[in-house]
């Protein structure tokens, strides 16, 4: 997986609650397997109803367009499980996003693709929104995972949670099926003691002539 | 251990594998069902890296969101579709993984369909690399969504690296009126406490009403735990829900069948067990509800009037927003609104008890003229059931479009979607700004509101058709 160590770059703000990922990443009228993600990314809401480019969207901004942190509210990333919410925000170079709070799924996404997902408490966010808004994109923040700490213009340097678990993860960008491999004993005991305990779970076999019944 | 357990802390003690490196707990997943939206994406991975499916035996794979819904469909009628079916297709069988393809008589939405099957145990972990497989906790399992890299994880090692959850329980009290469903109940929940409430937590739902819901109730209004910001809700299965599975194609028989009994009878929360959150909601005179806004929480009774903007700035804004994209006014009455389109379908309300208590509102009646109404089944077999019952005849006859199963208008991923600006009442789960196409005003709400709705053509009280 991607390592996520520090990020230096322009912040944009997106001050709403419960963006959810049908914002972030509408479903496309075309459906591909290979879809642009890069084009998907909060496609709808940065268009007119006439499809055109809404200059005055904050993501359409010029001085956002390079943009890696993103700075957003409550609940960021509700609604669905679909991970291309993640990989479209990595599309356009987002690799760090601080909300007041992010949903379960969304930040779990997040770290299997080294994204840092910073979850900060109301008074610290709103501190951060403000400078984050008078900077402008003018002058960049920076992200730095090892000292767990936001720093930029207009204020001091924020401090920020993570677990050391999460925090590990990201920074060795850890293999996740392979961390997992490494108890495949386990499983195999998981898997015979319930073959007696619970035999029925460790199978699912359909029984000969069944239907579903009603 | 605690000695007075929750569910979760059953469940979750009894799937318990090993503590990884990073400290997360590796979940046993009992079922593991696929779907053609994000299983291919998983397939190519694991190919990529060279790993192989653990156990393709407890795997499953479903053809749902991107299938179309007309009569007579193929793999062309959703062009856009087919390059995901028949990815499926070949992932399936290259992975020895069973596929209830487009043509299967039990193909369907794979929430509805995985407890028709069986493959749905209480006490057991479900998951499917998408949200609503909360919807499963109805049997008393632990239903999980995840991502894609989840997905191809749960292949590749049948299990799943969580942190414990925290446990929240909702205590449903009083009785739900005719015509007030468990789709009320979870719409009335979120309008209390919000879309987020549930964030860290698996939400267990107890109480007289909790008891008194069918099985398949049970699965509608845990299918909206997911809204409320839980990854899982459950009920405590019940005899109920033990008649629920006997006999079906999956379930355990024999000697199997009383050794699991005997087990599930004991899965539920210890008397006295702690929650990390208790909750409560009297649902005593519950009306039918409905949102009028693009969030969940924005519902009301629909007797009510659309609410005045309240609440901080963040609040007000989002409300104005909600306001100008559905085309409302606060404090208008609800009710009346005229609507363009209902669709009754998804995997939060389109069983057989749901299509039965829509066909009873609309038995001997018409659409509204202009109005455009859709039915399709949550399953091939529900479908199969509900022209056995005739309730098909009742729909067409009343001007609704009777589609093949999948998961349609939900999310449009098949290219069922309204049009900018039409106003649409839909049995499914999300409101959210352009879910079911660009500009398209959608309102959630139970298949009785959504039956009354569609012969009225105005939002309508299913209690006074
Ligand atoms: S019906 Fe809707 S919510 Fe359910 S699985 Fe399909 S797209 Fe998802």
């Amino acid at each position: 997986m991607q390592k996520f160590i520090c990020v230096t770059g322009v912040a944009v703000p997106v001050l709403e609650d419960d963006i959810n990922t049908d914002k972030i990443a509408p479903i496309p009228t075309k459906r591909s397997l290979k879809p642009d993600y890069e084009d998907m990314f909060f496609h709808r809401a940065r268009r007119r109803d006439d499809d055109s480019v809404d200059p005055a969207h904050v993501l359409n901004q010029p001085q956002f367009a390079r943009a890696s942190i993103f700075v957003t509210g409550r609940n960021f990333g509700c609604g669905s499980s679909r991970e291309g919410a993640v990989w479209c925000m990595q599309a356009v170079g987002i690799s760090c996003i601080i909300a007041r709070s992010i949903s379960d799924l969304y930040r779990e996404n997040c770290l299997q693709n080294g994204v840092l997902p910073v979850e900060l408490a109301d008074d610290v966010a709103s501190d951060l929104e403000q400078r984050v808004v008078a900077a402008n994109g003018a002058q960049p923040f920076t992200v730095d995972l090892r000292t767990q700490t936001i720093s930029g213009p207009g204020g001091a340097d924020i401090h920020f949670e993570i677990s050391s678990a999460d925090r590990t993860r990201l920074l060795e960008g850890l293999d996740d099926i392979g961390m997992s491999l490494k108890n495949a004993d386990a499983i195999s005991a998981w898997e015979a003691r319930t073959r007696t305990e619970s035999s029925w779970l460790q199978k699912a076999v359909r029984a000969p002539g069944t239907e579903i019944v009603r | 251990m605690r000695t007075r357990r929750t569910m979760l802390d059953k469940i979750w003690d009894a799937h318990f594998v090993a503590k990884r490196l990073d400290g997360r707990d590796m979940i046993y997943i009992d079922r593991h069902v696929l779907h053609d939206l994000h299983a291919p994406h998983a397939f190519e991975k694991l190919e990529q890296t060279g790993r192989n499916v653990r156990r393709a035996d407890l795997t499953f794979s479903m053809q749902d969101h991107t299938v179309a819904t007309k009569p007579g469909r193929d793999e062309t009628t959703n062009p856009d579709g087919a390059q995901f079916q028949r990815a499926m297709r070949e992932g399936s069988l290259k992975n020895g993984i069973r596929l209830f393809d487009l043509d299967d008589p039990e193909q369907g939405i794979s929430h509805v369909v995985a407890p028709e099957l069986g493959l749905v145990l209480p006490g057991a972990t479900h998951a499917v690399p998408d949200s609503h497989a909360c919807t499963v906790g109805g049997l008393g399992a632990l239903g999980l969504g995840c991502g894609t890299s989840e997905l191809e994880h749960i292949l590749a090692t049948q299990t799943i690296a969580l942190k414990r959850p925290k446990s929240l329980r909702i205590t449903l009290d009083g009785a739900l009126d005719p015509y007030v469903t468990a789709k009320d109940v979870a719409l009335r929940i979120l309008a209390l406490f919000g879309t987020s409430f549930g964030r860290g937590a698996a939400i267990e739902f107890a109480g007289p009403v909790a008891r008194a819901l069918s099985v398949e109730a049970r699965m509608t209004l845990c299918n909206l735990t997911i809204e409320m910001g839980s990854r899982a809700g459950f009920v405590a299965a019940d005899e109920k829900t033990f008649e629920y599975i006997k006999g079906r194609p999956y379930a355990p028989r024999g000697a199997e069948w009383d050794a699991a009994v005997a087990q599930w009878l004991l899965a539920a929360s210890d008397e006295g067990a702690t929650f990390d959150t208790e909750l409560s909601v009297d649902c005593t005179g519950l009306a039918p509800q409905i949102t009028w806004g693009t969030d969940q929480g924005q519902t009301i009774g629909i007797d009510e009037t659309i609410p005045l903007v309240a609440g901080d700035a963040q609040a007000r804004v989002k409300a104005q927003q909600a306001f100008a994209y559905m085309g409302l006014e606060p404090g208008a009455p609800i009710a009346g609104v005229k609507v363009d389109r209902v669709f009754i379908g998804s995997c939060t309300n389109a069983r057989i008890s749901d299509l039965r208590a829509a066909a009873d509102i609309i038995k001997g009646k018409h659409a509204a003229p202009g109005l455009t109404a859709m039915v399709v089944a949550g399953s091939t077999s529900v479908k199969r059931a509900a022209e056995s019952e005739g309730l098909d005849r009742i729909f067409k006859d009343a001007g609704f479009f009777w589609g093949e199963s999948g998961c349609s208008m939900c999310a449009g991923g098949n290219g069922d979607r309204g049009r900018p600006q039409e106003r649409v009442v839909s049995t499914t789960n999300r409101n959210f700004e352009g879910r079911q196409g660009k500009g398209v005003r959608t309102h959630l709400a139970s298949p009785e509101v959504a039956a009354a709705t569609a012969i009225a053509g105005v939002i309508a009280d299913p209690r006074r058709i």
